[in-house]
């Protein structure tokens, strides 16, 4: 499950509807602040509903397009415990990505219309998964490090505002936690290989760490919009924050690896107590998400082909029901 | 788009027999059968349930939120419908 804070994109979410006046907007917020949950039926402003729509649907397609990199391993992985393991993995991520639509759907919009804002390359998705699984040792790598960074973002979560999306998100925390673990797990083997499989995992740390940091969205001076999202109780914590939580967490578990963080700077502060750690690339991060990453390309391309492929499937399955519904009037 | 939209249906699991059916989310499908297969794929990958209804979304009549206050309100003002309401003295002891 791999949602991301993409706050730089996106249409903007300023419009109102025709009934919002101040009493009205006052009243909703005075609900939220309550930590009342809003549901699917409820009145709710029209920049409320468009920034959720738009985080819910960018967190579908990510878990989505995020089966594409692991997909390619399944029919490599070193035994069958591995395989086994990562196909139930591959197979949560796809229905994440369905239970998301779902709570998507509830505020109005249907998912054809997401299948194809997705297909055409107007939906964003999380930016990690526009990087390649070169390795065995990436698939731990993503386990470990992107599930992390995913369930970091994603407890939060579970109390936020819109009640679809936190049910959504309290069975998907539910069902994370093995994805870290088995990533974790490869990763341990691997470490205690042979010198070359050591290698391999610290390869595939020096590859992954630094998009993993970026998975929690740009720093807090320069995201969008952080306030009103905050201020709404979508979000609880800000980019920044989050960030330093994975840090913390993410650091002594590479100990306990014997592999190195790729950071010069990172250093235990111990007045704050807290790692500190050195500048993040975001003139990357806007190349991935404007479309330079590695392999967008190549994961839109995938998706558009499964999509297509699967048409003829989508048409006989309707046109079945359609026959069976006439003969059963008929009869 | 051209395609025609896939009917979409809400799913219940009865977690195990004692217990009624409790909404899990919904699901798409062409028809009832293939509607029964995805929510067995989706919302019972590890032992959640015993037993799954699948209803048409657009078969569940819901109540009006903007109709709480007229629909739920009258039962708050009702008080002699709890317990609580009655004394009765403590040496009469559980009742």
């Amino acid at each position: 499950m791999y949602t991301q804070a993409l706050n730089a994109a996106g249409p903007s979410s300023r419009q109102t509807r025709p009934d919002e006046d101040a009493e009205r907007l006052a009243r909703f917020q005075a609900r939220i602040d309550a930590e009342d949950r809003i549901e699917p039926n409820d009145w709710m402003p029209e920049a409320y509903r468009r920034t959720l729509i738009r985080q819910i649907s960018q967190h579908a397609h990510s878990e989505i397009v995020g089966q594409l990199p692991e997909g390619r391993w399944l029919t490599r992985a070193p035994s069958l415990r591995r395989k086994a393991a990562l196909l139930a993995k591959v197979q949560d991520e796809c229905g994440h990505g369905l239970y998301l639509y779902a709570a998507a759907e509830t505020l109005g919009v249907s998912r054809e219309e997401l299948t194809e804002q997705l297909l055409s390359g107007r939906a964003k998705y999380s930016s990690i998964f526009n990087y390649p699984a070169l390795t065995w040792a990436d698939i731990g790598a993503i386990g470990w490090l992107v599930d992390g960074a995913a369930i970091m973002n994603q407890i939060p979560l579970c109390r936020c505002s819109y009640g679809p999306y936190a049910r959504a998100m309290v069975r998907v925390c539910k069902e994370e936690s093995f994805h870290q673990r088995q990533g974790y797990e490869i990763m341990l083997t691997l470490c205690r290989g042979t010198p070359e499989q050591k290698a391999m995992a610290q390869d595939a740390l020096n590859r992954w760490w630094w998009p993993a940091m970026m998975m929690f969205g740009p720093p807090d001076g320069q995201s969008q919009h952080s306030d009103s999202s905050m201020a709404w109780k979508i979000k609880r914590f800000t980019n920044d924050e989050l960030r330093q939580r994975f840090v913390d967490a993410m650091v002594p578990q590479a100990q306990v690896l014997g592999i190195e963080v790729p950071d010069p700077d990172l250093l235990w502060d111990e007045a704050t107590r807290h790692f500190s750690f050195g500048p993040i690339d975001w003139e990357e991060f806007r190349q991935v998400l404007a479309g330079n990453g590695p392999c967008n390309r190549e994961r839109l391309a995938d998706r558009n082909q499964a999509h297509a492929e699967g048409a003829w499937v989508r048409e006989a399955a309707l046109a079945h029901a359609a026959k069976r519904q006439a003969r059963a009037l008929a009869a | 788009m051209t395609e025609q939209n896939t009917p979409l249906w809400e799913v219940f699991v009865r977690s195990r027999n004692g217990l009624a059916h409790k909404h899990a989310g919904s699901v798409h499908a062409a028809d009832a059968e293939m509607a029964l297969q995805a929510a067995r794929d989706v919302y019972t990958r590890r032992g959640e349930g015993l037993s799954l209804w699948v209803v048409p979304s657009n078969a569940i009549i819901a109540s009006d939120p903007a109709d709480k206050g007229m629909m739920f309100e009258p039962t708050a003002s009702k008080i002699y419908r709890h317990p609580t309401f009655y004394d009765v003295p403590d040496d009469v002891g559980h009742m």
